[in-house]
């Protein structure tokens, strides 16, 4: 019983990290700009697909390939951000839903074109694959690293927005952008600056995603319910709420299919469920949506 | 200018005779495109299924995802009464559909009402994905990703059977749509359509001016789930099979994108998105049946760009610019 | 300009002659998923029928053959149905051909009665396809072909008296389950866990039912999961447990080490044995061709899979049919062709059973090793014609 307590912690954790780093960008970009981004899983996908091309073409090991990939897409989401989402900013929340959806079916297409229909897999370098053994039960390495690294990615951005002057104001302008605009804050310009970031985070995700979920062209929208899930149970706009949703979604997850394996995907939605019908803003909500 | 006001509904909700058009079109393709109707009666079910969704999202301004819920438990109410039951005869299948949609609407409403904005999406999303799932475990009635066998109806009105090129379904499921338009046309034109819009504009006003907010939105829930139903329904009839897919998180979303795509809030727009994506999607599919999501995003995404509150909205435009 | 008509009639003539035959056009309609999660194996098998279409023009008798294609979009049925009609009605098509997912070859079956055409299936694997109407014939594989004498060979051979079964949860996950479970319980082993593990859709984290398993402690544990993403996710999670040193082994159907995704799965595969009907590695001279042709047509760093395989001999299904019945194609005369017809295919000599429509083919037991540097598969016993199972014992919906 212990055993099984351990495995499902430890395993669930892990899944949580990608479910995490992929999500919060989207989480801090709905919650400033409320805008619905429904094209946020091309971005990892794009992630995805630029670490796996840098190591075969470009001859990058994995974490130099990784860390290039997510700020080269970050660059890149500023092209979208300008052309695309900004002349859209004060428009309804469908036309959002049509473009962004609209971008998941051309990034789709585009990938199919460019890398064919099929998976594509990534080769870890040796000292991130294999196992370390304690007390008689394994944990392969890239698991163990990755919890390690969502939990200091996740202090360090908690510690960025509450600790320094740009947090504070992306929290002003969450909390409320006509007063934040009022006092002189560029809300625009701070847009710009969390959406690269959140889209360069996606694509770390991404990258990282790969060796445990894979990765194919339809990446962006098989994922898509999962992130808007983490978004809405933690609370749009709060890093704390995403990190929590993301544990509480992936352990409960983990822990649902190793116990009660035909219950298969009742657990997440069950607990969003029941999260969101007590709780309609998320877990740390900056406001009832 | 209450007298105005009241002039313009009024002036509103005659009939014009442009409104005969999307109907005239529909029989001549009848004549004209005889080796398109199979394809037609589909486009033909999910204008209903848009309208139903129109009468949610553009008259009460109730945003979800989860619409394919009840298109998903009409078709199985029919499907499953058809294949394990012996209930072959079209029409009450399609009142069963409609009328078990309804009443898991209505129950569904009781709770979902509550909530609006991304938490009434994400509910909605959610419970839908939950019904699938319950609907997979139960494989043993519903057939599950297979899909259910065994689905065959009598011929319609005891007379008509069902041809391989598709001509007593469309012209089937054309009578259907035009019978649930009109009575969506009255209801929308109604006093309680008009407090729908009212919601819509400003809930907490039509609160304090005494208008029961939430039941209002409990009960066109529950109308609009009982017309998804008979969409569902029809979809169950014509294509004689139904799987999973129906109750998918797609086909919640595609209904959106193409009610989107038309100008939601104005019924007719239902006809423009549904029938624009769907055509466009299959001519692109049939050029690259691997790439055509290219350019039904591409369209999307200009649409948006340039043509904000979709096609009508567009028309609006240009007319405007002539005046 | 009728002078020029009459020279074109007299041409075609004077070539109808030269020929001993007027040459026709035979339209095929082929319906497979080409886009979405499943459009790989769309690809696959349209590079087999195109690489057979390309190679054997002689096959054809000296008629045409005109490739209709639709895309049947998701698993629903309703697309793939629609576009079926159409094909019979609007386009006209005298055969159909493809069929990845079953409930679209379940949902077009009644048209093909109805519209009297033959329909060749290509993939579909749900055991009772061909029942559904009297014109489908199918030249893949049923589900049970691999999964039953799997379980009667990880008893008798691989000496396991546990298992534990991993199925994706839809209906071929579910049939393998069935079969696998009656094949070696029959022999006497016990199946003592079966676990679903998600849906076909999306690759879940294989993490926790692997993990289950492990603490189990089965002797052997057989898995089912959709060829592509799932099956590569699946043995790396195999890999990361370290499920081989716990003395589990991993066993599954063919379906499982599909060679296009082989080398992507790493040194973890190494020692996983499974029951297939094809492997790029198999040892005869109509593969090795097939092969090398293959990667000429498509690039070296491709790959043959048993998809690929299905739409070669598919083809040359439709290549005996229109060259037997000289380009006049009606569905009976097409199904009495078919039934008993015989071919020298890549994956060995196959036959469609002339009882059920079926295919009959030989089943292999191949381990995954390790040689040159890459990943294969080494054949350690054959099963000579095998029948569908399913129908032989005449179980469930495949009972008469």
């Amino acid at each position: 019983m212990l055993n099984a307590l351990i495995s499902i912690i430890f395993d669930g954790l892990a899944y949580a990290m990608i479910l995490f780093v992929i999500s919060v960008g989207l989480s801090v970009t709905m919650g400033l700009m409320g805008f619905v981004n429904l094209a946020h899983g091309v971005f990892a996908m794009l992630g995805g697909y630029l670490l796996v091309t840098l190591m075969q073409h470009g001859g990058l090991g994995f974490i130099p390939a990784l860390l290039l990939a997510a700020v080269l897409i970050a660059l890149f989401s500023l092209l979208f951000e300008r052309f695309l989402y900004a002349p859209l900013y004060r428009a309804s929340e469908l036309d959002q839903v049509l473009l962004s959806i609209g971008l998941v079916l051309m990034a789709t297409a585009a990938m199919t074109y460019l890398f064919g229909p099929s998976p594509v897999a990534v080769q870890v370098p040796d000292y991130l694959s294999g196992q370390w053994t304690l007390g008689g039960r394994v944990f392969p390495v890239y698991r163990v690293l990755m919890i390690a690294f969502g939990f200091v990615l996740a202090l360090v951005l908690w510690l960025a927005l509450e600790r320094t002057l740009l947090g504070a104001r992306i929290r002003a302008a969450v909390d409320n952008r006509r007063m934040a605009e009022a006092v002189g804050i560029n809300v625009d310009r701070l847009f710009q600056l969390t959406f690269a970031l959140g889209s360069g985070l996606a694509a770390l995700g991404g990258g990282l995603a790969v060796e445990i979920l894979g990765l194919s062209p339809t990446f962006a929208s098989q994922y898509l319910v999962l992130f808007l899930i983490v978004v809405a149970v933690g609370g749009m706009g709060t890093i704390k709420g995403s990190f929590l949703a993301a544990l509480l979604l992936g352990v409960i997850d983990n822990g649902g299919k190793y116990l009660w394996p035909e219950g298969g995907a009742f657990f997440i939605y069950l607990v969003t469920v029941a999260v969101l019908l007590f709780k309609p803003g998320g877990l740390f909500g900056a406001r009832a949506a | 200018m209450s007298e105005a006001l009241h002039n313009y509904l009024r002036q509103r909700q005659r009939l014009r005779p442009v409104e005969a058009l999307p109907w005239l079109l529909g029989l001549a393709v009848f004549w004209l495109f005889p080796d398109y109707l199979a394809f037609g009666a589909q486009v033909l079910i999910m204008i209903l299924f848009a309208l139903s969704l129109d009468l949610l999202l553009g008259y009460a301004g109730v945003v979800t995802l989860g619409h394919a819920a009840f298109f998903g438990a009409g078709a199985y109410a029919a499907g499953m009464a058809s294949a394990h039951l012996g209930w072959h005869e079209p029409l009450s299948a399609l009142v069963l559909a409609g009328f078990s949609a309804g009443v898991l609407g209505f129950l569904a409403g009781l709770v979902l009402m509550r909530y609006h904005g991304l938490t009434l999406l994400m509910l909605t999303l959610a419970t839908a994905i939950l019904l699938q799932e319950l609907a997979n475990v139960n494989a043993q009635i519903t057939g599950g990703f297979d899909g259910l066998l065994g689905i065959a109806f009598a011929p319609l009105l005891g007379r008509f059977e069902y041809d391989l090129w598709g001509s007593t379904h469309y012209l089937y499921a054309l009578a259907v749509l035009f019978v649930m338009f009109c009575l969506l046309r009255l209801l929308v034109y109604s006093p309680f359509g008009q407090s729908l819009l009212g919601i819509r504009e400003n809930a907490k006003r039509m609160n304090a001016i005494g208008a029961p907010v939430y039941w209002r939105l409990v009960a066109v829930y529950t109308i609009a789930a009982a017309i998804a139903g008979v969409a569902g329904g029809l979809f169950a009839q014509v294509n004689a099979f139904v799987t999973l897919d129906v109750l998918g998180f797609h086909r919640s979303g595609a209904v959106l994108i193409m009610l989107v795509l038309g100008g939601a809030g104005r019924l007719y727009g239902a006809f423009w998105g549904v029938v624009l994506y769907m055509v466009l999607e299959d001519q692109l599919a049939r050029l690259s049946p691997e790439f055509w999501e290219f350019g039904v995003g591409l369209v999307l995404v200009l649409i948006v760009l340039f043509g904000r509150g979709g096609v009508l909205g567009l028309l609006d435009r240009v007319r405007g610019v002539g005046r | 300009m009728r002078a020029l008509l009459f020279s074109a009639l007299a041409v075609s003539l004077s070539l109808g002659v030269a020929t001993g035959a007027v040459a026709k056009t035979v339209k095929v309609g082929v319906v497979m998923t080409y886009s979405g999660g499943a459009a790989e194996f769309g690809q696959q098998i349209d590079r087999g029928m195109d690489l057979y279409l390309k190679l054997h023009p002689e096959a054809f008798g000296g008629h045409e053959v005109e490739l209709i294609k639709r895309d049947a979009k998701s698993p629903g049925g309703d697309v793939a149905k629609t576009a079926v009609q159409e094909l019979i009605t609007r386009e006209r098509v005298q055969l159909l051909a493809g069929f990845v997912f079953s409930p679209n070859a379940m949902a077009s079956a009644p048209l093909a009665t109805q519209g009297k055409v033959p329909m060749i299936i290509m993939n579909a694997g749900t055991a009772w396809i061909p029942s559904l109407s009297p014109n489908i014939a199918r030249v893949s594989f049923s589900m049970w072909h691999a999964a039953h004498p799997m379980g009667l060979y990880a008893k008798e051979k691989l000496g396991c008296s546990t298992a534990a079964v991993g199925y994706t949860d839809y209906p071929p996950g579910k049939d393998s389950l069935e079969a696998f479970t009656l094949g070696f319980e029959g022999a006497g082993g016990t199946v003592i866990d079966a676990i679903p593990m998600g849906s076909p859709r999306e690759v879940p984290d294989f993490t926790p039912f692997f993990q289950r398993v492990k603490d189990a402690k089965p002797d052997c544990f057989y898995v089912f999961v959709p060829a592509g993403n799932h099956a590569a996710a699946m043995v790396k999670t195999y890999g990361d447990l370290a499920m081989r040193d716990a003395g589990i082994k991993l066993i599954g159907p063919g379906d499982v080490i599909q060679d296009t995704k082989l080398q992507a799965m790493g040194n973890e595969a190494v020692g996983m044995i499974v029951m297939g009907h094809y492997a790029a590695d198999l040892d005869n001279a109509e593969n090795d061709a097939f092969v090398k042709a293959w990667q000429e047509a498509y690039g070296a760093d491709s790959t043959p899979d048993f998809m690929a395989v299905s739409g070669w001999d598919g083809m040359a299904a439709i290549a005996h049919v229109i060259k037997t019945l000289d380009g006049d194609i009606d569905a009976d005369s097409a199904m009495q062709v078919l039934r008993g017809w015989t071919f020298n295919s890549p994956r060995g000599p196959i036959q469609i059973d002339p009882e059920t429509r079926d295919i009959i083919h030989n089943m292999y037991v191949e381990e995954v090793v390790s040689k040159d540097g890459r990943l294969g598969v080494q054949v350690l016993d054959t099963l000579e014609q095998v029948k569908d199972p399913c129908k032989a014992l005449q179980i469930g919906k495949c009972a008469k």
